[in-house]
C-alpha cells in the first residue's frame, strides 16, 4: 500500500474544496437556510400525517443528508471532470497508486466534505428546531454511507461525462429525481401504495429514511432491512469505482 | 549492457482502427541519452504513453531495469519520470504544491531542497506561488518537466520537453538534461529539433508509421549510414523513374526539383564510391550544371530513412 500517496491525493483532493469554502460549504448552508424558510411558513406547525412529528422538524435531516449527499457527489464528479478537461488524470495514472488506493482517496474526501457541510447545516439550523440525536450510530451510518454512494456515483459519473453537459444531464435526470423521490419532503406513508412500492427500490429512500431516524426515532423503513440494502449499495458503488478507474474507462484509450 | 528499457514487439491499435505501433522493438541502455525520433505521427507519444501507463497496450512486452513493467507497475512507476507532450496542470495550485502534490502521490516526503533546486534550474522560482492556470505555455512545460523529475527517478522520458520553449531556455534545459545523465539518469526524448539531438544524445532510434527503422549509437548512424551525398544540379527539373530507381539504386536516391541526391557509402578502407555514384549518374541523367558533395547530418539521414521507408 502506497499509504503517504494514497494520503497525498486524499488532501489534494479536500483542499480543492476547503480552498473554496464559499462555494463548498456556505452556499449549500444558505440553500437550506431558504428551504426551511419557505417550508416554515407554507407549512406552518403542520404535522406530517401518521407520524405525530412537526413538518418542520421532519424536513431538516432530510435536507441535510440531501446536502451531504449532492456535495459527496460533487466533490469526485467535478474533480474528476475538470482533471479529464485539463488533461490531468494522466498524473494519477503515471503515480504509483493503484486503483484501490485512488478510490479510497476520492471517497473519504467525498466523505470529509459531506461531513463538515453535515455539521455546519445542523449548527445553522439548530436554533429553529426541537430535534436531537436519537440514535447517533444511525446517523454515523446513513450519513457516511449515503456520502460513500454519493461519492462513488460522482466517480462514476466523472469518468463517464466527456463533457460538462453530460454531467449536467447525469445531474438533472438521474441524481436529483432520485434524491427528490426519496423521501427529503414527504413520508412515503402520504404516497399512493404503487409509489410507496417502488420506493423500496430506490437506495437514497433507506438512506433518507435511516439518518432522518436517527434524529426522530421514527421511519418508514425496516431498519435491518435497511442496514442490508443500503451496505450492499455501499459496496457495490466502491467496487464499481475500483473497477472502473483500474481498466481505465473512459480515461484511457 | 544492461538496459534501463526493452519494449519487445509492442503493438497499439486505437479503439478507431489505427494501429499506431506496429510491433516496436527497442533497448534503451542504461545511463543512455537517448533520442527517439520520427516524424508527426509516427507512435512516439503512443509509445511513450504506454510506458507511462496512460494508454493501454495491445500487445508486447516492456522491462524495466530488468522488472516486467506491466505486471510490476508500482516498483517501475516508483523509478520512471515522464514528461507527457501534451500539457496538463492542475488550475486549483501554484507550482510548489503541485510539486509536493506529485511527489507525495509517488509516495516520497517531499523534499523541499530538490523542490526547491528544481524550480530554480527549470526557472520557475518567481512563478512558483502563482496559480499555475496563470503561467505560460513554456513555463507550463517546465513545470511538467519538474513534476516528472521531483521524485528522482532513475529513468526520466521526456516527450518533445522543448516545444514552445525559447531559444536560451531551451538551451539551459538540455544543459540541465545532459547534467541529469551525467549523474546517471538514464534519459529517453523525442524531439524535432534534430540538431540539438545530434549534438547531445549518444543514442538514437528512429520510427515511422509504427515501425522501428533504426536503432544504434548516434556516432555509428551519422557515421555508417553515408556519412555524405553527392548532389547534382541541372537546370530543368527532375523526376523520378523506374529506370532511375534501379540503376541508382545502390545509392537511394532522391530528386528535389532540379536536384538529385545520392548517398555515398564507404568501404572498408574508408574511401567513399564517389566516382562509382558519380559515372552512374552521369550516364543515366547526363552532365551536371553543378556537382557537389554534402555531408550529411542527423536531418539527412532522418528524412531519408523516414521518406523511403527503408531499414538501415
Ligand atoms: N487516442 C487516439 N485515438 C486514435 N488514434 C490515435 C490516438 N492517438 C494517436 N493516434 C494515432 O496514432 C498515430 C501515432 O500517434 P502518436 O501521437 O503516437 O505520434 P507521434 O509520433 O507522437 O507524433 P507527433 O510527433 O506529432 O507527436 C497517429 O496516426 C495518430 O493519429
Ligand atoms: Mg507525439
Amino acid at each position: 500500500m502506497n499509504w503517504y500517496g494514497c494520503w497525498t491525493l486524499y488532501s489534494r483532493e479536500s483542499r480543492r474544496f476547503l480552498n473554496v469554502k464559499m462555494q463548498t460549504i456556505v452556499a449549500p448552508a444558505l440553500t437550506a437556510i431558504m428551504y426551511l424558510i419557505v417550508f416554515r411558513y407554507a407549512m406552518g406547525d403542520r404535522e406530517v400525517p401518521g407520524l405525530e412529528v412537526a413538518y418542520f422538524d421532519f424536513l431538516i435531516p432530510g435536507l441535510v443528508m440531501m446536502a451531504m449527499m449532492q456535495n459527496a457527489f460533487a466533490n469526485t464528479s467535478s474533480s474528476i471532470m475538470v482533471g479529464k478537461l485539463m488533461n490531468m488524470q494522466i498524473f494519477l495514472m503515471m503515480a504509483p497508486l493503484t486503483a484501490f488506493e485512488v478510490t479510497l482517496a476520492f471517497l473519504a474526501a467525498a466523505v470529509t466534505r459531506a461531513l463538515i457541510v453535515a455539521v455546519v447545516l445542523l449548527l445553522v439550523l439548530a436554533p429553529f428546531t426541537n430535534i436531537s440525536i436519537e440514535h447517533l450510530w444511525m446517523i454515523m451510518f446513513y450519513g457516511i454511507t449515503g456520502s460513500i454512494i454519493m461519492g462513488g456515483m460522482g466517480m462514476i459519473g466523472g469518468m463517464w461525462s466527456k463533457t460538462f453537459d453530460d454531467m449536467a444531464l447525469l445531474n438533472n435526470f438521474i441524481i436529483m429525481p432520485l434524491t427528490f423521490l426519496s423521501g427529503v419532503f414527504y413520508s412515503v406513508k402520504q404516497l399512493p401504495e404503487a409509489w410507496q412500492t417502488a420506493n423500496h427500490f430506490n437506495p437514497f429512500f433507506y438512506l433518507i429514511d435511516g439518518f432522518r431516524h436517527g434524529f426522530l426515532n421514527v421511519g418508514d423503513t425496516d431498519p435491518s432491512q435497511a442496514i442490508i440494502v443500503v451496505s450492499i449499495a455501499t459496496l457495490s458503488t466502491v467496487l464499481a469505482c475500483w473497477y472502473l478507474w483500474r481498466a481505465g474507462w473512459r480515461l484511457k484509450d | 549492457m544492461s538496459y534501463a528499457l526493452e519494449v519487445k514487439k509492442l503493438t497499439k491499435i486505437y479503439k478507431n482502427g489505427k494501429q499506431a505501433l506496429q510491433g516496436v522493438d527497442l533497448s534503451v541502455p542504461e545511463g543512455s541519452f537517448f533520442a527517439l525520433l520520427g516524424p508527426n505521427g509516427a507512435g512516439k507519444s503512443s509509445l511513450i504513453n504506454i510506458l507511462a501507463d496512460t494508454v493501454h497496450p495491445s500487445s508486447g512486452e516492456v522491462t524495466l531495469l530488468g522488472k516486467n513493467l506491466f505486471t510490476e507497475r508500482k516498483w517501475c512507476k516508483q523509478r520512471l519520470g515522464v514528461v507527457p507532450q501534451e500539457i496538463a496542470f492542475d488550475p486549483f495550485f501554484a507550482p510548489r504544491d503541485i510539486l509536493k502534490i506529485m511527489s507525495g502521490m509517488f509516495g516520497v516526503k517531499p523534499d523541499m531542497k530538490w523542490i526547491d533546486e528544481l524550480l530554480e534550474r527549470l526557472e520557475l522560482t518567481e512563478h512558483a506561488k502563482k496559480n499555475a492556470r496563470q503561467l505560460s505555455g513554456g513555463m507550463r512545460r517546465r513545470l511538467l518537466v519538474a513534476q516528472a523529475l521531483v521524485h528522482k527517478p532513475k529513468i526520466v522520458i521526456l516527450d518533445e520537453p522543448t516545444a514552445g520553449v525559447d531559444v536560451e531556455l531551451r538551451k539551459r534545459l538540455w544543459g540541465f538534461m545532459r547534467e541529469l545523465n551525467d549523474n546517471g539518469t538514464t534519459i529517453l526524448l523525442t524531439t524535432h529539433y534534430l540538431e540539438e539531438a545530434e549534438e547531445l544524445c549518444d543514442q538514437v532510434a528512429i520510427i515511422d508509421q509504427g515501425k522501428l527503422l533504426t536503432s544504434q549509437s548516434m556516432a555509428s548512424l551519422l557515421d555508417s549510414v553515408g556519412s555524405s551525398s553527392l548532389v547534382l544540379e541541372y537546370h530543368e527539373n527532375m523526376t523520378m523513374t523506374d529506370t532511375i530507381q534501379n540503376k541508382l539504386a545502390a545509392f537511394s536516391p532522391r530528386i528535389e526539383k532540379n536536384t538529385v541526391s545520392l548517398c555515398l557509402k564507404k568501404n572498408d578502407s574508408g574511401q567513399n564510391n564517389f566516382n562509382d555514384a558519380y559515372q552512374t549518374a552521369i550516364a543515366l541523367l547526363g552532365e551536371a550544371k553543378s556537382v557537389s558533395v554534402q555531408n550529411e547530418d542527423l536531418e539527412d539521414v532522418f528524412l531519408r530513412l523516414t521518406h523511403n521507408g527503408n531499414t538501415v
